[in-house]
């Protein structure tokens, strides 16, 4: 693509993406280390991800603060509007996935008290790595304008429902089997809710993306929605 | 090609203004290539483009103005409800009462701002009555939106309004005459930002009774304006659509690059 005339106006659209781009970064340590705390029961590695959740906050923060003063300043059309927007609206649910990778952290501190349970802890480490992949391609694809790799990411949606809803049954078996492990499961469940809002945050991001490149929304019909638990 | 018309009219808002394979030459030099555009009645269609691209060549075909350059040459159809605009048998005259024009410098006559507006329903013959003519320079000033400034001073010079007073007493003027077609040249170009709001806002209440065709260097004034956006590039028509469509998802490279200040 040709660049623009005035080159200022270049810089401030690279150095939005730029960030957006490294709070994408940021974001999928949160998660990684997230998960290897709850897998670990590590509990320093639990307390520095809720340490750094400011950081996420800040970035987003700052990039909405870019994308407001660029729609004011240039007036943004076309591609460059919507990638102003996507940057945008990237920020906020990079921040949501920062919140739930800090509240998978807090519950790390509690199951740490508790016995282990080590098969429930396989199936959540199993679920978190698809979920992370997810994000990893997606953050891929969002740096790459990689329009084939973020419907790629927004079709294989259904994938972590499925883990989500037998890892759902596998807990109610332990809490049915022995009460004391209640408390642990409960965790454990919103651990493995919250990696399922992350998978969605991601497949929101491929929209975003598919959006920001094509023009076109995607039409969320066309997705496999696999929703047994309610079923 | 009845059929054809059948379709567009049942899929759309009626055609006001239809152009096919338009070009217009300047002796030897071509300024417009093959250009088709419907322009749709009561709405506005900006024109938009980079200086030179045939935008403002085009406006100017609608009512034949380039009819007054020597050795301009306009070849193809351009239809207005269907009637040629440039059959010989049509008075030029006649066909500019139809197509009213407003231009980038505010033009008023170096008469009095009654008689300025007054001054086409008289030679047209549109009055029946002295009260009559008054009441036409009274509705033509209110829906200008420039009675409420004037009312007291009809019989003041135009020439002595500011610049956003008489870009809207040249309006009044052209509506004076009842139109069906308005052509504005950049009409905002030579106004600070309020008297273009003014006039920005006169055009959204004038299109639900014109047809409106602007041309504007301004892209977020043809966004704020139009509801069909036509670009054009070396003599070309690349791309025309809904205005929310161009801006946000233009479909050629050119478009895309042009709105958003890529052009070289």
């Amino acid at each position: 693509m040709n660049e623009h005339i005035v080159r200022s106006y270049e810089d401030e659209l690279n150095a939005l993406t730029a960030e957006c781009a490294r709070m994408g970064g940021l974001t999928e340590a949160q998660v990684s280390d997230a998960l290897d705390a709850v897998v670990k029961r590590d509990r320093a590695l639990a307390e520095a991800v809720m340490g750094r959740d400011t950081r996420l906050d800040h970035l987003q923060a700052d990039i909405e603060r870019r994308s407001i003063r660029l729609i004011a300043l240039r007036q943004p059309m076309a591609n460059d509007l919507r990638r102003t927007v996507a940057a945008m609206k990237i920020a906020t649910n990079l921040e949501r996935v920062g919140d739930l990778a800090k509240n998978i952290a807090k519950r790390t501190i509690v199951l740490t008290e508790a016995e282990p349970m080590t098969p429930l802890t396989r199936s959540i480490e199993r679920m978190g790595r698809l979920v992370q992949g997810r994000l990893t391609s997606v953050l891929d694809a969002y740096t790459s304008s990689d329009v084939e790799r973020a419907i790629g990411v927004w079709s294989r949606d259904d994938e972590v429902d499925e883990h989500y809803n037998s890892l759902f049954r596998e807990l109610l078996t332990y809490m049915m089997g022995d009460p004391r492990t209640i408390t642990a499961c409960a965790h454990l469940l919103f651990v493995a809710k919250n990696l399922e809002r992350i998978g969605d945050h991601a497949t929101n991001i491929a929209e975003i993306i598919h959006y920001e490149i094509t023009g076109e929304e995607m039409i969320s019909a066309d997705r496999p929605k696999f929703d047994a638990l309610y079923s | 090609m009845p059929s054809q018309r059948d379709d567009a009219a049942a899929q759309g808002p009626k055609i006001k203004i239809r152009a096919r394979d338009v070009n217009v030459f300047y002796g030897e030099k071509q300024a417009l290539f093959d250009v088709s555009l419907d322009v749709p009645e009561r709405s506005v269609t900006a024109l938009i483009g980079p200086s030179g691209c045939g935008k403002s060549t085009f406006l100017r075909c609608i009512n034949r103005m380039n009819d007054t350059i020597p050795g301009a040459v306009v070849k193809g159809r351009i239809e207005i409800d269907g009637e040629d605009v440039n059959d010989k048998a049509l008075d030029p005259v006649v066909l500019r009462a139809r197509v009213g024009m407003v231009f980038q410098k505010p033009n008023p006559f170096p008469k009095t701002i009654f008689e300025n507006v007054a001054y086409g329903p008289r030679i047209h013959g549109i009055a029946s009555s002295k009260k009559d003519l008054a009441e036409i320079v009274e509705r033509s000033l209110k829906r200008a939106g420039l009675w409420a400034e004037v009312a007291d001073r009809l019989h003041q010079p135009g020439t002595g309004l500011s610049g956003g007073q008489q870009q809207r007493l040249v309006i009044a003027r052209a509506i004076a005459v009842s139109p069906e077609v308005i052509l504005m040249d950049e009409p905002c170009s030579a106004l600070d930002p309020i008297a273009t709001a003014r006039i920005e806002e006169l055009i959204d209440e004038l299109r639900h009774q014109y047809s409106i065709v602007i041309v504007t260097h301004s892209m977020a004034q043809a966004a704020r304006v139009s509801q069909k956006t036509a670009f054009f590039h070396m003599g070309k028509l690349v791309e025309a659509g809904a205005t929310d469509e161009i801006f946000t998802n233009p479909k050629d490279s050119r478009t895309q690059d042009y709105i958003t200040g890529r052009f070289g």
